[in-house]
């Protein structure tokens, strides 16, 4: 009898949010799919199957295979530096060195700025000729204007430096937290034998701190995915899309070309790879890390 | 990466820890910079843009100039109405869902909290092209509610309060149930009360993630009447005829700027509130 009641309980209480959730999250995931076969439907021609042909676009598309490049760099710039540089400020912050507070305002300020404001902000930096670098090159080393955004070999790594400036002082909180997990008798007892600082950060910290690192990583690969923003300031994705991301890549073409129906199979890509890092989580989560 | 070494028994720091307090304010300072830079350049006349003199006189001009050359005042409504309406949805659903999760017994409840977490990596952010079909197909195109529809079931809300819940002791509602409360009685008196720091600290992630959200709005919404802070601030930077950037910078501090100021504030609350949110 109790048993029947807490179903309908269960049920009544989860219904709204699982509307919504599958609303706008599941179902449009699956959807995905089943668009990726079709057409895109054009004035009165509905959308028509079209089996694989989407699919052979994809294949052929070279700015497809580019901005999936793009994106793989903007992920190695970013991640590893981001998290190597959150790891450092948490360990600061933590410390009792003079001006930490200081320090933790200053590195977490940018996280709650809009990337869009962030975006703003760093153009001032990048401007040809008028921006801050370009005048610190001209008034210290003499040097001829140059244009870090409109050039395609160094636009992705000025992105990839407002990426990490946005992103590791987000990271640092997650680390703060696992560092006032980790109870001080340890370090009192590395003290006590007479190990080295650098010795008690490798064997000792770094590896309790291998969840907080991969729950990091796992954020960081999604963010590399996810933040886009940026682009519609600094860029729009060029020049000759060197600074397009998959993402940005799919809002131009569904909202700018209107090509819906590719949109879905780039999305699909997306979905793929993010697939992927679920299962390699999955895995990693359950062998490579122990948990206290 | 001694911070505190033996050097406390000194009375002066060790090189270690000097070396490190060197460091870290040397990056705090790096960090600081494109902020602090902004803000010289929204507060000096626009001839002091590159000259670092203090003698530069101040000015409240450039917000001035960047409040009338757009609707910021509406956007900031929009924007207010946005978060507020996000935010009142996610913590009911959030609420029920979680207490749902965390006390009642059913048949396919482990399937569905996979389903739910699956939100954590598949987000409404990247589900674009579909959501806007669905969202056209229910005629809301350019409303504000469309903005917040697909992030009022949030995946990362329901797990945050589940954990919360779970963690609260069954002898507590035992002896509500005794009193004679229904189960919304429950919630009410005894779970919501004992989970309100993590309510406070989802509330902040929430308010600031949905306050800097871009993507969505920029393509749901074209209107003056619709469009959330940073999207009017995009439309607004992206007028190249003649804005000095220090008006562009002060436009842009002007729409981070009550977060930015509650940070300063509140800095102790936020960064606690983003650790407990990211704690799993």
């Amino acid at each position: 009898m109790m048993h029947r009641r807490e179903w309908i309980y269960g049920w009544l209480f989860l219904s709204p949010a699982l509307l919504f959730l599958f609303t706008f999250t599941h179902y449009p995931a699956v959807k995905t799919v089943f668009s990726s076969f079709f057409s895109t439907p054009r004035g009165r021609r509905p959308e028509e199957f079209i089996g694989l042909e989407n699919y052979r676009t994809l294949i052929q598309d070279e700015v497809f295979w580019q901005v999936l490049m793009n994106n793989f760099w903007f992920a190695v710039g970013t991640i590893p530096a981001s998290i190597g540089i959150a790891l450092a400020m948490a360990l600061w912050v933590n410390s009792r060195l003079k001006g930490r507070t200081l320090s933790r305002v200053a590195f977490f300020a940018p996280t709650v700025l809009p990337l869009i404001a962030v975006a703003n902000i760093w153009m001032f930096f990048y401007t040809p000729g008028f921006g801050l670098i370009d005048q610190l090159r001209s008034g210290l080393f003499g040097l001829p204007a140059g244009n870090i955004l409109g050039n395609p070999d160094s636009v992705l790594a000025a992105m990839i430096v407002v990426a990490i400036w946005k992103e590791a002082g987000f990271f640092m909180i997650f680390y703060l937290a696992a560092l006032q997990s980790i109870p001080p008798v340890l370090r009192e007892a590395a003290d006590v034998e007479g190990a080295s600082s650098f010795y008690y950060f490798r064997k000792i910290l770094f590896p309790l701190l291998m969840p907080t690192t991969l729950f990091v990583s796992i954020n960081a690969i999604i963010n590399s995915f996810r933040l886009v923003d940026h682009i519609f300031v600094m860029t729009d994705g060029g020049p000759d899309n060197a600074s397009s991301l998959l993402l940005f890549y799919i809002y131009e073409v569904a909202f700018k070309y209107w090509q819906t129906g590719y949109a879905a199979t780039l999305t699909v890509v997306m979905l793929v790879l993010l697939s992927i890092l679920a299962i390699g989580q999955f895995f990693l989560f359950d062998r490579k890390v122990h948990y206290q | 990466m001694s911070v505190v070494g033996a050097s406390s028994l000194r009375n002066w720091p060790s090189f270690d820890t000097v070396l490190n307090a060197f460091a870290m304010w040397l990056l705090a300072f790096l960090w600081a910079l494109p902020l602090l830079y902004a803000f010289w350049t929204a507060i000096h006349p626009s001839a002091y843009e590159t000259r670092f003199v203090l003698s530069a006189p101040l000015t409240f001009e450039n917000f001035q100039k960047a409040w009338d050359a757009a609707p910021f005042a509406r956007y900031f409504l929009n924007t207010v109405m946005l978060v507020t309406m996000i935010l009142i949805c996610q913590f009911i659903l959030g609420t029920l869902a979680a207490f749902a999760f965390a006390r009642f017994k059913f048949p396919g409840r482990d399937i569905l909290f996979a389903l739910v977490l699956l939100q954590l990596l598949v987000m409404p952010d990247i589900l674009i092209v579909e959501n806007y079909k669905t969202i056209r197909a229910l005629g809301l195109v350019d409303t504000i509610a469309a903005i917040g529809l697909p992030y009022i079931a949030s995946g990362f809300g329901i797990f945050l309060l589940r954990q919360t819940f779970m963690s609260i002791p069954r002898e507590l509602d035992e002896a509500a149930r005794v009193e004679g409360s229904s189960f919304l009685g429950l919630l009410w008196r005894v779970y919501i009360p004992l989970a309100k720091p993590t309510y406070l600290a989802y509330g902040l992630v929430s308010v600031s993630h949905h306050w800097n959200n871009f993507l969505w709005p920029l393509i749901i919404t074209n209107s003056v009447e619709t469009r959330p802070v940073t999207v009017g601030l995009s439309v607004f930077s992206a007028i190249d005829a003649g804005l000095e950037w220090s008006v562009i910078n002060a436009a842009t501090l002007m729409t981070s700027g009550p977060l930015l100021i509650a940070f300063l504030l509140f800095q102790r609350q936020f960064v606690q509130s983003f650790m407990r949110a990211g704690i799993r």
